[in-house]
């Protein structure tokens, strides 16, 4: 137990690390920002209490918003995911499984699960962060587009990233 | 109340979801407001000194690209040194200047932080109020405009690029007397668009667009751009001019601040104007 509270917290900080260093420079190349640091909240424990899960994503929320000056913008697109993640969970997952199972990744539920979950928690928060950040639909199109590439860049690293954990994390 | 207490924990999650979310909402408006000063943002002190780190390491990257432009700028100023002239004249004096008086002091500053990307875009340099920056300063690179300051820490600043919805710098066509504002509509960090500029004037691709100096901001003839397109928009009697940038955002990493002496003179004076006439 003591373990997987170590492992998220370490977590939590190397996706924030991550994000606001590395990915935040991804715009030299003219893509979009991924927002990798999204799997934290995928990756948290099945039977977080659901104050902390709220807690917690919107935590991670506002520490990436502190370091690129849109204070509440990832918090209100975070909270949205973690309220998105519990409904989700509830209709597809099982008691049982969940007793059994901690932490939801690809090697424990599989790659159907795993891509439908991550894909839906991906464009929602993607969409939620862009249509908040523009304000403007005018800009539909536009805003569609941009959605669309940033979900496959962040999509692409997410399983990059569960692929290279593949073994190690079966219960961590 | 037994029952109030079971209706609330069983949707437990969409309370908090509520509250959390209403707060996230309350955060992104109160942001918004350019007025309110606030110190969660990278104009914060702990959060300037980690992104310099971040900054001493990654600058060398770039490093080839900085040494171009300063090459570039140290022709231009060493061209205009005296030495570069042939002296003809017989007689030297020593003339203590009394008519031209200093009006723009510049402030150089490193930049330790920037986004280009996102629809409003900012800028954190490391220099604060201790080297005399104030919020409302402009902002230039040895290329072009970079922006207008935004918040003000002791040690760092945080500047609101021209890639912003609000920044609206006052630009005019070299060799006409028409101005406009700089808008920039959150696509493309090299372009962005000068409107209000009369139809009637035949604009050539290319022609090079400068601040008009008509702010307390910029001086007047500080790069802008070029022309890339001019159309009309809407069928009005303004043409929408496009605008190639002169300043490379994704490369940007030494600025200078401008200190307009005359500033708080000037805008004395034009609050007066707007204040009734007593007779």
């Amino acid at each position: 137990m003591n373990k997987i509270i170590v492992y998220n917290f370490l977590r939590f900080f190397i996706l924030v690390f991550v994000q606001v260093v590395l990915l935040k420079n991804i715009t030299m190349y003219n893509l979009n920002i991924p927002f990798l640091y999204i799997l934290f909240i995928f990756l948290l424990p099945f039977k977080t209490p659901k104050f902390f899960l709220f807690f917690l994503s919107f935590t991670i929320g506002l520490g990436v918003d502190v370091f690129s000056n849109t204070l509440g913008l990832h918090a209100a697109a975070c909270t949205l995911i973690a309220f998105l993640r519990i409904l989700y969970i509830s209709i597809t997952v099982q008691n049982e499984s969940q007793e059994t199972i901690i932490t939801p990744n690809l090697s424990t539920m599989g790659f159907r699960w795993f891509f439908i979950y991550t894909l839906l928690l991906t464009f929602t928060h993607h969409f939620c962060l862009y249509l908040f950040e523009v304000f403007d639909v005018n800009t539909a199109f536009n805003l569609f587009s941009k959605v669309l590439l940033t979900t496959t860049l962040t999509l692409f690293l997410v399983f990059i990233t569960e692929l290279l954990f593949y073994k190690k994390q079966g219960n961590g | 109340m037994n029952n109030l207490w079971r209706f609330i924990n069983k949707y437990s999650a969409l309370f908090l979801f509520t509250i959390f979310f209403i707060f996230s909402i309350v955060l992104i408006i109160r942001n918004n407001d350019f007025q309110r000063v606030s110190t969660l943002n990278t104009s914060n002190e702990w959060i300037g000194k980690f992104y310099t780190q971040v900054n001493n390491i990654t600058k060398y990257i770039q490093l080839d690209e900085v040494n171009k432009q300063l090459v570039a700028e140290n022709t231009l100023l060493r061209n205009q040194l005296k030495n570069a002239y042939f002296d003809d004249s017989l007689v030297l004096n020593t003339v203590n200047d009394t008519i031209n008086r200093v009006q723009y002091q510049y402030i150089s500053a490193e930049v330790v932080n920037k986004s280009v990307n996102a629809r409003n875009n900012y800028i954190t340099i490391n220099r604060g109020s201790k080297h005399g920056i104030k919020k409302g300063m402009g902002v230039v690179c040895p290329t072009g405009v970079v922006g207008i300051v935004w918040n003000v820490s002791p040690d760092f600043a945080s500047i609101q690029s021209v890639l912003h919805e609000d920044t609206k710098i006052t630009s005019s066509i070299e060799g006409t007397p028409y101005f406009g504002p700089l808008l920039w509509d959150g696509e493309n960090p090299n372009v962005a668009t000068l409107a209000d500029i009369p139809n009637q004037i035949n604009l050539k691709k290319g022609t090079k667009i400068s601040t008009s100096g008509l702010s307390v901001t910029f001086p007047k003839g500080i790069a802008v751009g070029k022309v890339l397109k001019a159309g009309v928009k809407g069928g009005g009697s303004f043409l929408s001019v496009t605008v190639q940038l002169a300043t490379n955002f994704y490369a940007l990493q030494y600025v200078y601040v401008i200190k307009n002496t005359f500033a708080p003179e000037q805008q004395n004076l034009e609050n007066l104007n707007k204040k009734p006439t007593d007779e």
